[in-house]
């Protein structure tokens, strides 16, 4: 039998970005929040050995172990789902802070189009633009509800960015100035600019310079080590959970992190949550703990998962189309990325850090025409200066072997000669993309895991072909002498990492029908249950979701808040 | 300051590791965190580190070199293979002077050899995996290289009536190419192209890790690559036009701050 633990005002499924953030802002206003986080606690001391390649990078040090839940993967649900056995494509975070220790930190914010997206589409280009099997939808919130939340997150984590200079693109101003910019930005930005696009150095969350935030948070300035992304950092530069809001959610005394507790369901009766159900790991006791909100911060496809495993809301059937949970799944595509090959110069490519890059959106949102395109939405386009790690990056020409002595001098003579221009794609949800619950393969408990059945469709691989010419041409007016450019997008492969990006499957939105959540994140369903992250997206953009994610986090703190003061559905 | 930072001349001196530490705040509404940066900071900074002589690597005796799960025969043919794989030339060592064996040897007889944080319960359905859903076998690595090793030995011996480790390179690499073809039946649930991808990732990981895994002997893998392994900062470098080349440092100098 569980052990019923005293009442809580907020209970906490997960302690990542999302997590922290409603954590800091409720604890700040006097509520007890309880954190409840699978991993294990963190510290910035922890990453004193962190420049390590194999341990981080090669090995996932940071990430979820598999052994113990992973989820299952397959292109059409006409298959048998196999286990993601091992991570590759996409890499789940674990511990206090969540992905939020490990991510690059790039922070943009989703366009005004983004979340008007179906009605944006219909008025420029009439209803027929939309395909049949495409559940496109508007969020039930626009860009400029979002802009103050968008500014407290990027206060909060010190952004350090310039103003995208596209002319659809709206102003902003972020706390800090922008990063460095390295050689090879600069030549990605003069060839963008003689092509006639708009280059910009991304908004970034590794600090520009020293920053003090709203809370009194002070952080030091990034080193351009080198080892950013998939690893935490050792100087605070990088704004993560751990150096950010869970510090400022400690010092008021009301917030409670039990870590090595796993969430395995959501209890509910009429419609109403009265706690979690959770397992001390160490010790394999279950507990309950009731609270009066519940909040499931457990990153997108966890969130999913237990909402499933809970039988919470309506799951999603794709015969008939109903249904919201596991709905409108989505996730980006990288595959129209060109790699550039330059004899005559030699750059300092280990040097970086997660967020450096130069950027343009002009293949973007809606940012150009459609009319006569076979697909919707685009990508940006980027050059990142990241810090290349010998292990991960052996580049050569395409003709070359890819073992033996003409492998191993080419990609040593190539390795500070050669620059990528890639691009993050956006996905649009399609009604055979989703996830429900694997019928076979279950987890360390004995729950079901999650099944994601996922294939990139017509409007992607359409994007794909677009935007790949664009990246190759970029790099011939950069004068890169040799130029591997991609062939057309193939079917998604789950053992090549791509992003970290999975959005949908709750998605928000001004129906309850057609969506799992309103617009401050609580559940139609079940008006004491919120759900933040990505999760939420009701289809993914051409950029980093964090941002957005960050934003969507503060409205439902302020969602919370108010349904804890008034009670009832928000909207 | 360590002799390595010391030996760095692009180094601007005033960022050294511990006056960066001391010039950078993070701090909560003004009391300092304890971070990294903290418990560095509470060293005495007037404690010595005592360098001897062991380090020179002329008269070392490397501790590293003795097998932790091959025996003698799977070393001599894994260390074959590694080196077809990533061999000596005019550019420098190949995987056998870099120790890339000892490296997979280590790896092998740990969490990574026993697949220990990977998904590895049943059912499996070899069969209907393709490449793309990753590795669907109920073999762990260590089962993998045995078979592997098996293969490699069976076909020198079919085809050249010898062990894998004494034929010629090129009957070698005309081996490990039917091999990552897909061509040689490996006597369990796992294809030699499965294997052969295996040991090419081990080896280029072997050449380029930090040398405390025990292979990237004295970072000759960096040295070639130029690559300067561990460092605090390049905050001075990153805007810089020409390449700035910079003696690698390891892990090994950070752990002994
Ligand atoms: C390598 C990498 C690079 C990235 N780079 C970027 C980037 O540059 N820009 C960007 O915008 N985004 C980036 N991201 C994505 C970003 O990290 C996420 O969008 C963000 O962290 C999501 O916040 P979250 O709170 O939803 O989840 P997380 O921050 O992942 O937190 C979820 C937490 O919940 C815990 N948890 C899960 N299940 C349970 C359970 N059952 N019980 C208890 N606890 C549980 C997890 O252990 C984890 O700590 C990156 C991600 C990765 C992995
Ligand atoms: S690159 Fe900058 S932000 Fe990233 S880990 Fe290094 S110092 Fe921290």
């Amino acid at each position: 039998m569980a052990k019923k633990l005293p009442k809580t005002d907020i209970v906490l499924a997960g302690v990542g970005w999302t997590g922290g953030i409603i954590a800091a802002e409720l604890t700040k206003k006097g509520y007890k929040v309880v954190g409840l986080e699978r991993g294990k606690e963190r510290k910035t001391e922890d990453y004193l050995m962190v420049h390590d390649e194999l341990r981080y990078q090669q090995r996932n040090e940071m990430m979820q172990d598999l052994s113990k839940e992973t989820l299952t993967v397959r292109h059409d649900r006409s298959k048998r789902a196999l286990p993601y056995r091992q991570h590759g494509s996409f890499l789940i975070g674990d511990g206090v802070g969540g992905s939020g220790e490990h991510w690059n930190g790039l922070t943009y914010r989703f366009f005004p189009y983004d979340f008007e997206i179906y009605s944006k589409t219909v008025e420029r280009y009439g209803k027929d633009k939309i395909p049949a099997d495409m559940p496109l939808q508007d969020w039930g919130i626009t860009y400029n509800e979002l802009v103050p939340y968008f500014e407290k997150f990027e206060a909060m984590a010190g952004i350090s960015g310039e103003t995208n200079p596209h002319p659809e693109v709206p102003e902003v101003k972020y706390p800090t100035v922008p990063l460095k910019e390295t050689p090879s930005m600069k030549m990605f930005k003069e060839a963008s600019k003689k092509l006639g696009y708009h280059p910009y150095i991304a908004p970034a969350a590794t600090l520009s310079e020293s920053y003090t935030n709203p809370d009194g948070i002070s952080r030091a300035a990034c080193q351009y080590c080198g080892f950013c992304e998939r690893f935490g950092c050792e100087y605070g530069a990088k704004a993560s959970p751990v150096v950010t809001v869970l510090p400022v959610a400690k010092e008021t005394g009301n917030f409670e992190v039990r870590t090595h507790c796993v969430v395995r369901k959501v209890l509910h009766t009429n419609g109403k949550a009265t706690g979690v159900l959770y397992v001390d790991t160490r010790t394999g006791e279950e507990y309950i703990q009731e609270a009066d909100v519940v909040v499931v911060s457990a990153y997108a496809l966890n969130n999913i998962r237990i909402l499933l495993n809970s039988q919470l809301g309506s799951p999603y059937n794709p015969e008939s189309g109903t249904g919201v949970i596991g709905k409108n799944y989505a996730y980006q595509m990288t595959s129209a990325a060109s790699t550039g090959f330059f004899k005559e110069k030699e750059f300092n490519l280990y040097a970086g850090t997660g967020s450096l890059a130069g950027v343009i959106d002009d293949f973007n949102g809606d940012n150009f025409d459609h009319t006569d395109l076979n697909f919707i939405h685009g990508g940006n386009i980027a050059l990142g200066h990241y810090g290349k790690r010998p292990i991960s990056n052996n580049s050569v020409p395409k003709g070359t072997p890819t073992w033996g002595k003409e492998f191993k001098d080419e990609s040593i003579y190539w390795t500070n000669r050669s620059l990528s221009v890639g691009s993050q794609g956006s996905v649009m949800p399609n009604k055979e993309n989703y996830i429900d619950l694997d019928p076979t393969y279950k987890d360390q408990f004995g729950d079901p895991l999650l099944r994601m059945t996922f294939n990139y469709k017509d409007n992607e691989r359409n994007q794909q072909k677009y935007i790949r010419d664009i990246t190759t041409k970029i790099l011939e007016e950069m004068g890169a002498d040799i130029i591997n450019s991609p062939g057309d997008q193939e079917d998604w492969d789950t053992t090549k990492y791509q992003t970290t990006h999975n959005t949908g499957g709750v998605i928000m939105g001004a129906d309850s029908k057609t969506s799992a959540l309103n617009n401050y994140l609580q559940m139609w369903d079940c008006e004491n249950v919120f759900v933040p992250g990505a999760s939420a997206f009701p289809h993914n953009s051409g950029m980093n979701p964090t941002g957005t994610v960050g934003a969507l986090a503060y409205r439902a703190a302020e969602g919370i808040e108010k349904y804890l003061k008034n009670g009832g559905s928000l909207v | 300051m360590s002799e390595q930072e010391k030996n760095a001349p692009y180094l601007d001196k005033r960022s050294s590791r511990r006056t960066f530490i001391k010039n950078s705040g993070l701090t909560v509404g003004g009391v300092v965190l304890g971070g990294a940066l903290g418990s560095l900071l509470g060293k005495d900074s007037t404690t010595q580190t005592h360098e001897t002589g062991v380090h020179s690597t002329a008269t070392a005796v490397n501790f590293n070199q003795a097998l932790m799960y091959f025996d003698k025969a799977q070393f001599d043919t894994i260390d074959a293979a590694a080196e077809q794989i990533f061999p000596k030339s005019e550019v420098g060592p190949g995987a056998k002077e870099l120790l890339v064996t000892y490296y997979i040897d280590h790896q092998l007889a740990g969490s990574w050899g026993l697949n220990s944080k990977e998904y590895m319960s049943a059912p499996f359905y070899p069969a209907e995996a393709s490449s793309l859903f990753g590795h669907q076998t109920h073999l762990n690595r260590q089962q993998i290289f045995n078979l592997g090793i098996e293969a490699l030995n069976s076909e020198a011996a079919k085809q050249y009536k010898a062990k894998f480790s004494e034929i010629t390179e090129e009957e070698q690499v005309s081996i490990l190419q039917a091999f990552e073809e897909g061509e040689v039946t490996l006597n369990g649930a796992v294809t030699s192209t499965y294997f052969f991808a295996l040991l090419k990732s081990a080896t280029i990981e072997g050449a380029y890790a930090d040398p405390l895994y025990g292979g990237n002997k004295d970072m000759a893998g960096w040295k070639m690559k130029n690559f300067p392994g561990h460092q605090m900062s390049y905050a001075n470098i990153i805007e810089k036009d020409e390449f700035v080349k910079i003696e690698p440092t390891s892990l090994n100098s950070q752990h002994k701050h």
